[in-house]
């Protein structure tokens, strides 16, 4: 039953070069008399009677969905072939997440790490369009697709030192805690910056589009809320013109912190403007993914907690890194002005070293 | 079981030395020095930065029939609550929600106030300022420019939190104050505390040009004055004495200033040596008559702000004082900031121009 979402984005893989999934049914009534004018995407008829089109106007984008709200599947046809392996490793991985997800939130409570974001209840969605995707697909992610990069192998351990920003952490500690990203797994560094993340997945498609004998895309997750930024827009009509092997995947879970969906947009949701913008759209059942832990095995979520308790634990050790990382990679050679710089905050700790924490860093 | 159990008392055994750890890390970088004088005589509340702001806008609110406030999350109080308390006063149709679009509050605040509305904008952090940089430079700060006088957007105000927390790294600590200093039409306006948040944000509501108001998010609630509860503005575009002294001038604005008081105690005490410091407040335009007096009559200036070096709001104001000054310095202008990096989280003790860096740069100022 959590995996419902897993299966729906297996099913739109396989139907990403199929053509157009959703079609209005309801059309305004047309005088065929007056010819036609031709956008883009539709030949439009000229008609003489004034009609307003609204959201009422065309039939609600329909939610595919393959199993019923008790986990059984519904038309057997639909059913994706996953292996029994594969799928126990996809459910497992969501126990992990959700525990990870548990304690991860307590520490930051009890100031352990300073921030923390929560994946509860999109867990499956994860799951699902990570395993419907093969590794080398290059994820821009926002900051609540954790399970994705469990999914690509990601350890807790590796997900904790980011949070801790400890020396084991790829990006220096210079991020706030799950600002995750490995180029080993194709996972783009998260940024906090809201829907920044759409247009740059569409020049990253586009790009791979154009590499000789290409067998990769990119898949970008975003929120109902971070759809509202302009980015979102000017990323879904670039992906549309220029014809980009990407897949927008909006998880709409109905808040943007505290504003709720029908404050953030009016109409039939982000899916909506899929087809409006000329891209393939499908929308899909991503909820309801916790109705499984009720009987999750109670032996998996102890090891699952376990690896998060001793993930904090080994990461809590390990030193933050060395101060000077600071100025590093701001370019790809240090300019004399930050070598300057470097130098002079050198010789500043040289005489107060006691009012800085230096013992909680590398040294060198 | 057995194991687990030995591992979390394990982990809550070295929690309460991690927690007190924490809390050294994540401290403030700075004493607070609160106002004494007050801006006008009458009744006073104590109240933080935080409520001061909000009590701005309630009277603004309260006073102008044209006044809306909104931003993403406005409608709960916004994300540090300066709004808290003031959709259920005034109603869904003066304080609400937006959608999460930055340039979208910034062209519709411009268009608001285009139209003869007070408009009050919060953007949820100066960090998300970005997408409405085109708003806000071409458009807010051009349009009386453009049209000859006969449209302008002065009633707009565009609030946002900034500066550095603690723990907010790249995206939520950025002092983006030097960006707009760039544009001529724009107003650019920093707070120290309660009573000068109270008063300029009111002078920015009603000012004829376009204002940004950045507040230190720091301050939202480690700062805490005796406000006055009646209306009052202080003046944009000036500058204020917060110390005086004769040895050298130390000038800044927002939570800095409170760095380069503690600075100037310092000198004090171990050093024996008075100093100016001047609380700038006002970024765009800025109060160069008290500064440069300052400097004539001290001969020597340090100025610091977070933001970087290069280019922060610092190179202006040493351009512009070794110009005017010239004749009267003993030493060259000192800036001591942030580096030339973005926000770094876990660096931020090395990152900040704290007080033992200000406390550097003054020694050898003071000794050139």
């Amino acid at each position: 039953m959590a995996l419902r979402a897993g299966f729906t984005f297996v099913k739109l893989n396989s139907l990403r070069q199929a053509s157009r999934l959703l079609s209005t049914h309801t059309r305004p009534d047309v005088c065929q008399n007056g010819g036609i004018s031709e956008f883009p995407g539709a030949k439009a008829p000229y008609v003489n009677e004034i009609k307003f089109l609204n959201e009422n106007s065309y039939d609600p984008i329909p939610i595919y969905r393959v199993m019923d709200s008790n986990g059984r599947v519904i038309d057997s046809r639909e059913e994706p072939n996953i292996d029994k392996e594969i799928l126990i490793n996809m459910y497992k991985n969501m126990i992990q997440l959700n525990q990870m997800d548990k304690i991860l939130y307590e520490s930051q409570r009890q100031g352990r790490i300073s921030f923390y974001m929560t994946n509860y209840g999109e867990e499956g969605i994860h799951m699902g369009s990570a395993a419907a995707l093969s590794p080398r697909d290059l994820v821009f992610a926002q900051y609540r697709e954790v399970g994705v990069l469990l999914h690509r192998g990601i350890t807790v351990s590796e997900l904790v030192n980011q949070c801790y920003g400890n020396c084991e952490d790829p990006g220096k500690g210079r991020q706030m805690p799950v600002h995750y990203g490995s180029k080993q797994h194709n996972i783009v560094t998260i940024s906090s910056p809201l829907a920044t993340q759409l247009p740059q997945a569409v020049g990253a498609a586009y790009a791979l589009k154009r590499m000789p004998n290409n067998d990769r895309c990119v898949i970008c997750y975003f929120g109902e809320g971070a759809a509202s930024e302009g980015d979102a827009h000017a990323a879904f009509n670039f992906a549309a013109t220029l014809d980009c092997p990407i897949i927008l995947m909006c998880r709409n879970n109905g808040y943007a912190i505290s504003t709720p969906s029908c404050e953030q947009y009016k109409g039939d949701g982000i899916a909506a403007r899929g087809p409006a913008f000329g891209l393939q759209t499908i929308r899909v059942d991503g909820t309801d993914t916790l109705g499984g832990y009720p009987e999750a095995d109670t032996q998996s979520v102890k090891e699952s907690r376990d690896t998060v308790v001793r993930a904090m634990q080994d990461a809590e050790k390990k030193k933050l890194p060395h101060w000077k990382e600071m100025l590093e990679d701001v370019y790809y050679d240090m300019p004399p002005q930050l070598q300057k710089q470097m130098k002079q905050m050198e010789k500043h700790l040289e005489k107060y070293s006691e009012h800085y924490p230096l013992n909680k860093y590398l040294n060198e | 079981m057995a194991s687990l159990l030995t591992q979390k008392s394990l982990v809550i055994g070295k929690l309460t030395k991690y927690v007190n750890d924490c809390a050294k890390r994540l401290s403030s970088h700075f004493i607070y020095y609160p106002d004494n004088e007050k801006p006008i005589s009458g009744e006073t509340t104590k109240m933080n930065m935080m409520q001061a702001i909000n009590n701005a806008m309630d009277i603004t609110l309260r006073d102008d029939p044209t006044a809306v406030l909104f931003g993403e999350d406005v409608g709960f109080g916004g994300v540090f609550r300066c709004a808290l308390g003031l959709q259920d006063k005034y109603g869904k149709d003066r304080v609400f929600n937006t959608p999460l679009c930055e340039q979208g509050i910034a062209g519709f605040g411009i268009g608001l106030a285009t139209a003869g509305a007070t408009a009050i904008a919060e953007i949820q952090f100066a960090d998300y300022i970005f997408p409405a940089f085109d708003q806000l430079v071409n458009e807010a700060a051009k349009a009386r420019y453009r049209s000859g006088g006969q449209f302008d957007c002065g009633a707009l105000t565009v609030r946002a939190p900034c500066g550095a927390v603690g723990h907010g790294g790249l995206y939520h600590s950025q002092s983006p104050e030097a960006y707009f200093a760039h544009t001529p039409g724009l107003r650019v306006v920093v707070p120290r505390g309660p009573i000068a948040a109270k008063g300029l944000l009111l002078a920015c509501i009603r000012e004829r040009d376009p204002c940004i108001f950045l507040e230190p998010k720091i301050l939202y609630r480690s700062a805490t004055e005796e406000v006055p509860v009646d209306d009052y503005t202080l003046p944009l575009g000036k500058a204020q004495v917060l110390r005086e002294g004769t040895s050298a001038t130390l000038v800044s604005w927002g939570t800095q200033v409170h760095v380069l008081l503690e600075v100037a105690q310092l000198a004090e005490d171990q050093l024996g040596v008075t100093v100016d410091v001047i609380d700038l407040q006002s970024i765009l335009p800025w109060d160069e008559e008290t500064v440069c007096n300052s400097v004539k009559k001290t001969g020597r200036c340090l100025i610091s702000h977070e933001a970087p070096l290069t280019c922060g709001f610092g190179a202006e104001l040493a351009a512009t004082v070794q110009e005017e000054c010239f004749l009267h310095l003993e030493a060259p202008v000192c800036r001591v900031s942030g580096w030339d990096t973005p926000f770094p989280h876990v660096f931020e003790p090395f990152y900040l121009p704290d007080r033992w860096r200000c406390y550097e740069q003054l020694v050898k100022l003071l000794n050139y």
